[in-house]
Order: structure tokens, then C-alpha cells, then sequence
């Protein structure tokens, strides 16, 4: 399973952000691609530090893989490593996620088989215009849950157990339109019982605040969402930080409260400053409407491709952000108020 | 009560919503949407001062920010840390009650807000998801907001994508009775309604000022149990509309409704 990789290396140049050389192995994200990227062999590879490029951590995700998102809607979500994925030729994936455009983007791209989902909105345009193009076309698989029912989902895969048992979905559609979800008899009342099942992912992408180079990550926003579940349902975690910082810094006040996961169930940090971009990354930044009502316009005036050629095709992170006015600007976007 | 004759359609709608959580106590009030979140927050500051309300984000407030003129979330009156996943523990232990507005209602109290169509696997029209109404359903007293009544949204058959769980015979699950399913008030534009009919039939409560029962049946898609005396929502009191005015000290209350009608629609063209 190597093409991704050989692609990677003759895509030599892409990277924006310098590998943190804190350990001083000296070795480079394309030497790294050289030996065939295996979430395992980060650590191996690089002794103690996970960072490594983002075409470096978006090699090791396959076609047919089943990936988490983390973030809400148009909240913090992992971006640039979305647009890692747009670039490359990996296809046919599943996707969970509390969707937003990462949902819409991938789909719209030809990246999706199957969406896991119980909302894909960019909050202030409420339906996302690419998801729904994608399912009124009939382009993918659904399977359709309550938001709470995903939680459990990632709860059952975290805890290494099939599935958690809810009253969450009965009499409702969900039920029916899932046969992948059964409903079963209590063993301790009359009463029947939805078997959420566990939601194994392949991988997981995240964006938080600041990380260091072992995979310690803050969530310094008011919410950190479902992202520790996410982190913890998959058997390898990507993360994407604003900020790269030293491990000492999580020793400062209380910072280490904004922790919500140990770094065992971090695989691979990419820092990438603004890297949630369009999405927000609360205190950092707000999302950005305008970028948001220019992709959503697309939609209806011929479709993603005019978007993904102005912002993602062929183009660099860094050239991206250009593209979208500098991070001085993304940084400067002003937060949400609800 | 003094009322007052000059309050529009929205605040008359944000009054009778508030009555939705009168009797409900210590609960994490919802309102999705302009006027639902307004009528919530004029409960909690009037007649249930012990609801409980976030700041939509990540927050539990002490006493509900106002949905307008606001520029930060700095300074805003914060008990507890209330993330979405611990919204998830506050809904399963059922001390919640959300005031939400589906697309779709049938005669049975279920809706849909996830797809338009006969054909799931290429809805016609995909709108957001179920989002957390099963697990609402399931867990915990709904009121429905309905800001245009008609028969789209009143539908004739069963929804489209049974989103939520309601009071119908042939879904409800073992070991359940209909008692088990708790729906509250319906407020609309035309009138208030709840689901106290014979056999939780859609019953109409009270008219808007100016709406005839007619009109009411005539917009809804299935048969609406009408009582003997059906009274007129209560106009808003002068102390209502100025703690609504508190809430919301840019109107945006104003641009909920199409043409931002009088509550009194006798007053209108």
C-alpha cells in the first residue's frame, strides 16, 4: 500500500511548517516518507517527538479507511489536514463526524463512500450546501444517528466494547433506516433496548490549540466537544495544533485541566498555525463567515471545482493561507457570539 | 395582569411560549431559534425563576443573556461548565425541556427535521439531520415552535423521516406506554395547541387574536381536536415587553416572522 507515499515524495516542496527538530534526530518528513508511514513508526522513527508534516500523517490513511472528524459544524475542525486529504488520491472513505465543510469538502470531491452523521451544518448556513448535494444526487451511504448516539458509539469503541446500550433512537426512523443497528432484550427488565455499536475508527483528525512535540494537547476553547472521544475510538489519532509548544508550558497554572486526553491515544502532531481555518479555533479565532458564504455560494454557481481550484489544487498550506488573506487575517477573525 | 394593545406577532408568541415551562422547575431550558430562546429566557426571569438556560455555547448562566446587542461572551452570569457532551447526561436524566421547530409534524406529535422525499437513500430535500431529536424524544418533555402554520408543515401522512418519537401505537417500543412520551405546547403563528386531545390528538388550546378556528383547521394537514370553548392567547403584560425588550435590545425578534405582523391581526392592512 504504497502509492500514497511515493506520490508524497515526488510532491517534495510542500511543506510549510518545518518538522520540530527538538530531539535533534536531524532527519526530514521526506526521509520519513522514504521508509513507508506507519502511525507505529512515528515514535520508532523520530524517538520521542510525533511531529511530523501533514503529507507525512495523511499518508498513513488508505482508501476504504473508516476516519473520525473532531470539531462541531463550522467549530475547530482539522482543515489543513482536510485539505491534505482533498489532494491526494485516497477514496472510498467512511467519515464520523459532527459534520461541518469537512464533511461537504470531501464528499463533494469524491473522497466519500459513506457519511456517519446526525447534522452536517456551518451553523449560520444551516444546511451545508455540498452534503446536500451529495445525498440528493444519492452519491453516498448514510448512516443517519442522534447526536448523543454517536457519542456512545465512540464511548463503546474507546472502552474496547461492542456496544452501549441506549433508549436513544427508539421509535424513530433512525432505527429503521440502520439495519446495521439492532435493537435487543434486557437482560435485567421487559423493556427493549437500542445496541448502539461501537464506531471503530482507522484514524482520527483533530485541531487544538497547542500541542507539544509528544502528542500533549490543549483545548483551550470553552468546548472541546466529542474530540477526546474521537482521540480515544481510533487507532490512530492525527492532531493539527495552532501553536507547537514546550512541555513545560502545560506545567504553567491550570493549563493542564484543558487537557482531555493522555498523549498515548496521540499518533502524529502537525503544527500547522491557523490550521482550522476556515472553521473556528475559539480564543484563537472566529470562523470566517465570508470564506463560508463564498464556498457555500459555489454550490449552486458549478459546483466545488471552482473552489478547489482557487484554494486547494496544487497549492501549498502556506499558499493556501495567502489565498485567504495571511494568518495575521485568520487570527484576527473575531469569535462567535451566541 | 395589565395587558397592552400594541405588541406584535413575535412577542405575542415569545409570551405564550413562555407559558410552555411554567410548571417545569429545576430543568435545563432549550429554545432553538429566535423566539423559542426569547420565550425560555422570559420564563426563567418570571414565572420559573428556577430553570436553568446556557449561553448556546459552552456555559450554564444564572440569568439568561440577552439574544441581541451583545458582543462577547465576556462578563456573562456562568455556573457550570455545560460542553455538548455533558448536555448528553443532562438530556438522559431527563431534567430537560427544549422548545424546537421541526419541519415536519404529523398527527402522532412526531417530526422531521433530516429529509424531504419519498426516496431516503435521494431525499429530495436534505436539511440538517436528526441531530439530537430521538434522543430528545425519548428523554424528555418538547414543545414544537411552528412560525408558519400550514399543511407542509402539518402533514397528512407520517413525516417523511420520523426524526422524533411521538404518540403513535405502532413504534412505540416494548415496555412503553404512551404516557412514557412527553410533548408539551405547540405555538404558531395562528394559534397554541398541545397534544391533550382523546388519545393525544392535537388539540387546540388557544387562538391569536383575530384567527378563527376554521383557519386553523384549515392549515394543518390532519384532524385537530377543537374543545367546546376554545379561549384567545393572553395579549403580553407591559412588564413582559419590557423584559423582552431587555432580552432583545436590537428587535431581531422583529425578523422572525414574514412581515413582522401585529399580535392582533383585526390590526393589520
Amino acid at each position: 500500500m504504497l502509492p500514497t507515499v511515493l506520490k508524497l515524495e515526488e510532491a517534495s516542496g510542500a511543506v510549510i511548517v518545518p518538522m520540530d527538530d527538538a530531539h535533534g534526530n536531524g532527519r526530514s518528513d521526506n526521509d520519513f516518507n522514504k521508509i513507508g508511514a506507519s502511525p507505529l513508526l512515528f515514535k520508532e522513527f523520530y524517538g520521542m517527538t510525533k511531529v511530523c508534516s501533514s503529507q507525512a500523517a495523511i499518508a498513513t490513511i488508505r482508501d476504504g479507511m473508516t476516519i473520525g472528524i473532531g470539531g462541531w459544524g463550522p467549530r475547530r475542525k482539522p482543515m489543513a489536514l482536510v485539505r491534505e486529504l482533498l489532494r491526494s488520491d485516497i477514496r472510498d472513505l467512511t467519515v464520523v463526524a459532527y459534520g461541518g465543510a469537512d464533511v461537504g469538502m470531501l464528499c463533494a470531491a469524491g473522497k466519500v463512500k459513506k457519511v456517519v452523521f446526525a447534522f452536517v451544518s456551518l451553523d449560520f448556513i444551516p444546511l451545508e450546501p455540498y452534503f446536500r448535494l451529495a445525498r440528493q444526487s444519492g452519491a453516498i451511504d448514510t448512516m443517519e444517528i442522534d447526536e448523543g448516539m454517536m457519542l456512545l458509539g465512540l464511548r463503546a469503541a474507546a472502552w474496547n466494547i461492542p456496544f452501549i446500550p441506549t433508549n436513544v433512537g427508539l421509535g424513530t426512523d433512525v432505527i429503521r433506516r440502520n439495519e446495521a443497528i439492532r435493537v435487543i432484550d434486557s437482560p435485567y427488565d421487559d423493556k427493549e433496548w437500542v445496541a448502539m455499536p461501537a464506531l471503530k475508527l482507522d484514524a482520527a483528525l483533530i485541531h487544538v490549540d497547542r500541542a507539544d512535540d509528544r502528542g500533549v494537547c490543549e483545548i483551550a476553547g470553552p468546548d472541546h466537544y466529542m474530540d477526546d472521544w474521537f482521540a480515544r475510538a481510533a487507532d490512530t489519532t492525527i492532531v493539527s495544533c495552532d501553536e507547537l509548544v514546550a512541555t513545560s508550558y502545560f506545567a504553567e497554572g491550570d493549563r493542564a485541566r484543558s487537557v482531555f486526553w493522555e498523549r498515548s491515544q496521540t499518533s502524529a502532531v502537525v503544527h500547522i498555525p491557523g490550521g482550522a481555518h476556515p472553521s473556528s479555533c475559539n480564543p484563537l479565532y472566529g470562523y470566517d463567515t465570508a470564506h463560508f458564504t463564498e464556498y457555500s455560494a459555489g454550490a449552486k454557481e458549478g459546483g466545488f471545482s471552482s473552489y478547489f481550484a482557487k484554494y486547494i489544487e496544487g497549492k501549498t498550506e502556506a499558499q493556501y493561507q495567502q489565498a485567504v488573506g495571511g494568518l495575521d487575517a485568520i487570527r484576527s477573525l473575531p469569535l462567535p457570539v451566541y | 395582569m395589565n395587558t397592552v394593545q400594541d405588541y406584535s406577532l413575535a412577542e405575542l408568541l415569545i409570551c405564550a411560549g413562555a407559558e410552555a415551562f411554567r410548571d417545569n422547575g429545576e430543568v435545563l431550558a432549550t429554545g432553538i431559534g429566535v423566539i423559542p430562546r426569547l420565550a425560555a429566557s422570559l420564563a426563567m426571569l418570571t414565572h420559573n425563576p428556577r430553570m436553568m438556560m446556557t449561553d448556546s455555547e459552552a456555559w450554564l448562566l444564572a440569568t439568561p443573556n440577552p439574544v441581541s446587542g451583545r458582543s462577547s461572551h465576556r462578563g456573562q452570569a456562568q455556573e457550570t461548565w455545560m460542553g455538548f457532551s455533558r448536555i448528553f447526561d443532562n438530556v438522559w436524566s431527563g431534567q430537560r425541556h427544549a422548545m424546537v421547530g421541526p419541519t415536519q409534524i404529523d398527527r402522532f406529535g412526531q417530526t422531521n427535521i433530516s429529509a424531504l422525499g419519498d426516496d431516503y437513500a435521494k431525499p429530495k430535500v436534505q436539511m440538517l439531520g436528526a441531530r439530537g431529536f430521538p434522543g430528545n424524544s425519548i428523554s424528555h418533555l418538547n414543545s414544537f415552535f411552528v412560525p408558519a402554520h400550514n399543511t407542509r408543515v402539518f402533514v397528512e401522512g407520517e413525516c417523511d423521516m420520523v426524526c422524533s418519537i411521538g404518540y403513535n401505537p405502532d413504534r412505540l417500543p416494548r415496555g412503553y406506554n404512551l404516557e412514557d412520551i412527553k410533548l408539551g405546547l405547540v405555538i404558531t403563528d395562528l394559534c397554541v395547541m398541545d397534544w391533550q386531545g382523546p388519545n393525544h390528538q392535537l388539540r387546540l388550546r388557544s387562538l391569536h387574536p383575530g384567527i378563527s378556528v376554521e383557519q386553523v383547521l384549515a392549515n394543518t394537514g390532519f384532524e385537530v381536536f377543537v374543545p367546546d370553548a376554545v379561549a384567545e392567547t393572553t395579549a403580553p403584560s407591559a412588564e413582559q415587553l419590557a423584559l423582552i425588550e431587555h432580552l432583545d435590545p436590537e428587535g431581531w425578534r422583529a425578523r422572525q416572522l414574514k412581515d413582522n405582523p401585529p399580535g392582533d391581526r383585526r390590526q393589520a392592512a
